[in-house]
């Protein structure tokens, strides 16, 4: 079979609903394009374990502490869940480490924030995790088998993700003046950078068009930013907490709200590194991954040691 | 029945608890590799959710009004009655391994008898422990086994570490005067009785990891009167900083 | 460095005694313990099995697309391999 029929039997595949799977034939941009795409899940997943792992030590009760180390522990899982998706198709989970401690490989901008007070904890499941499901509903039925069952798995998972942050902020917006103070201040920063997360706006979008032609991404990033912020303003307003957006008003034509476009060139910014934690979550995912490296060559030498010798798959 | 020793014996079990696993979430997001550093959180969500257990009974045998989370975040250091070993610090992966596993087989013997307490309780917490530090412990004797019989590095960090922690493990086989009588109504465990077990077995580990258990050892104590080395404090400081900067709250 | 993250192995897991293993997926281990124990905590977390298969993905022999249509096709047009090929007098009725 000539490069034109394997050509023609994806574009099938793709047209009937079907599912790619790994040893079947894809055109290299499909290809490059996914790993792209999964492995910078990947690396938000693993990156997104640390603001809210900054807190876990600090948790103000026991129950709370427990529900956090939960939730850290099932965001490394899926971090997991996608390299392994992202190796089936000719990478490695090294080679995608690497690209992320040299800065080569980008993760949602949204964990270069800080989290500076309990609240924070309570609006990254909120809102954070939030945005993520709505992404990743869609994903679970993008066209490439690995990528979409791993998101199955993890859109199962993490349905308790954004009820545990709401649950804090439920707490914290009916508490003492002090906890309410908290919480509004936390909506304050994050809500911009929530936004954020669903890209930039569809025609300054690089990436959506093939994207959506190959049923990797099913929504545009406009369309489930509408979608968001309808969702939203409803638990906003039942906190009693205020979304810090003066032009945010509903529109009767669209049936949605009009809201204000999160400041573009502070996306770009944090993007290219210079967020407010963009150096400190690097330096620390190098630093555990440079102090684990004595480990892992203990396991190794003792796995050859015991006649162990499986190939690097 | 409700004895203040009987309150004292189950916060000791409970502050032990709370603080190595305050100890163990440390690692978590920043562990040697991905899978491990799963593992070893699921490790301490078992051992925070015993301390929970453990917490809820003792304040209620308190009987002062005092909830689970105040017995947690609102006492201070020098009322903290955990065993040394528990707080100190991590230290390099060796160091936090060959803790968890001398702390494992010390907690494996312990509430295997505390699991025949004639208290229902206690007994009922630690049937529900045994099987998860039995997991525990599988884990922690692996990895002694790979950093003991690994490289030259991990074998000299691993006998580092166990030259550092032995002396903490003598205190676990000391029997306080309130607890003889709650040993003698078969309440509490008799720790004399599972020291020459516990010693068997972990002389044999460090054997086949190819380590020496370190000799002429002054054994340190003091955890369970509140007197404990100078890392407890800025563990509690910084556990315990929220509820006491926001007393009034509810979380 | 190819392999600081250990040799990747597939999971397969029984949910209920007497039900088929269901592969759910991959992780790196450095041996056989570790990939079982790490198999363990990282898909039975939710109470999702009680017997756990790992196997080092390298020892996985697989069919590729091409081998479908000799593979699999040949068996379409066997219907005497089922049991609806076979018409019942209609007073009979189990079977």
């Amino acid at each position: 079979m000539d490069i034109l029929n394997f050509e023609n039997i994806f574009e099938g595949k793709l047209s009937r609903n079907e599912m790619i799977e790994p040893k079947d034939w894809m055109p290299e941009n499909y290809r490059k394009h996914l790993i792209r795409q999964i492995s910078q899940h990947a690396h938000s997943e693993i990156v997104g374990m640390l603001p809210e792992g900054n807190w876990i030590s600090r948790a103000p009760s026991l129950r709370a502490k427990l529900v956090l180390m939960a939730k850290v522990q099932d965001e490394g899982g899926h971090g997991l869940y996608l390299y392994t998706a992202a190796e089936s198709l000719g990478t490695s989970r090294d080679e995608m480490l690497d690209a992320l401690h040299t800065g080569k490989a980008k993760y949602s901008s949204i964990f270069n924030y800080p989290t500076l007070s309990w609240a924070d904890i309570g609006t990254i499941g909120w809102l954070v995790d939030g945005a993520a499901i709505m992404n990743q509903v869609m994903l679970q039925r993008s066209s490439y088998g690995p990528y979409s069952r791993a998101m199955i798995r993890i859109c199962k998972e993490e349905s308790f993700h954004q009820r545990q942050g709401y649950e804090i902020m439920t707490k914290m917006a009916f508490g003492t003046p002090e906890q309410k103070e908290m919480a509004q201040d936390a909506l304050n920063r994050w809500w911009y950078p929530t936004l954020m997360m669903f890209g930039p706006p569809d025609v300054e979008s690089p990436n959506s068009d093939n994207a959506i032609k190959w049923r990797i991404k099913r929504e545009t990033n406009d369309q489930l930013r509408q979608r968001f912020v309808n969702q939203t303003v409803e638990q906003a307003e039942y906190l009693n907490l205020t979304i810090p957006d003066k032009n945010l008003k509903w529109n009767e034509a669209k049936k949605g709200y009009d809201f204000s476009e999160p400041n573009w060139a502070e996306f770009k910014n944090v993007i290219s590194g210079n967020g407010p934690c963009n150096k400190e979550r690097l330096d620390k995912r190098r630093q555990a991954h440079q102090d684990g490296e004595w480990v892992r060559a203990a396991a190794t030498a003792y796995a050859k040691k015991q006649n162990e010798s499986y190939q690097a798959a | 029945m409700n004895s203040p020793a009987l309150f004292n014996y189950t916060l000791r079990l409970a502050d032990s608890s709370l603080v190595l696993a305050q100890r163990l979430c440390e690692w978590t997001s920043v562990g040697p590799f991905l899978e491990e550093d799963l593992a070893l959180t699921n490790i301490a969500l078992d051992i925070f959710g015993r301390a929970r257990h453990l917490y809820e009974y003792a304040a209620r045998l308190e009987n002062k009004g005092r909830s689970e989370d105040d017995l947690a975040f609102l006492r201070n250091d020098r009322d903290y009655l955990n065993c040394l070993i528990c707080e100190q610090p991590n230290g390099d992966y060796a160091q936090t391994m060959i803790r968890q596993a001398m702390v494992d087989c010390f907690d494996l013997y312990y509430y295997t008898e505390l699991a025949k307490s004639k208290d229902e309780t206690l007994a009922g917490i630690a049937a529900k422990s045994i099987k998860e530090i039995t997991y525990h412990k599988r884990h922690s004797f692996s990895w002694v086994m790979r950093f003991g019989n690994g490289t030259d590095e991990s074998h000299t960090r691993a006998q580092n570490a166990l030259n550092e922690l032995w002396r903490f493990t003598g205190e676990w086989f000391e029997r306080t005067e309130d607890e003889d009588n709650l040993v003698n109504q078969s309440i509490a465990v008799d720790v004399t009785a599972i020291h020459p077990k516990w010693e068997k077995e972990i002389t044999e580990l460090f054997m086949q990891a190819n380590l020496s258990i370190p000799s002429k050892v002054f054994m340190q104590t003091g955890g369970r009167k509140g007197l404990h080395t100078e890392h407890l404090a800025y563990l509690l400081l910084e556990m315990q900083a929220l509820p006491r900067m926001l007393p009034n709250a509810k979380w | 460095m190819s392999d600081s993250q250990g040799p990747l192995w597939e999971v397969f897991v029984q949910k209920k005694a007497g039900q088929p293993f269901v592969h759910c997926g991959n992780l790196h281990a450095f041996d056989k313990e570790m990939a079982l124990q790490n198999a363990r905590d990282l898909y039975t977390r939710r109470g999702e099995g009680m017997s756990i298969w790992v196997v080092p993905t390298n020892a996985i022999v697989a069919s590729s697309p091409e081998d479908q249509g000799p593979f699999f096709e040949p068996s379409n047009d066997k219907v005497f391999r089922h049991p609806t090929f076979y018409p019942m007098p209609d007073v009979i009725k189990h079977m």
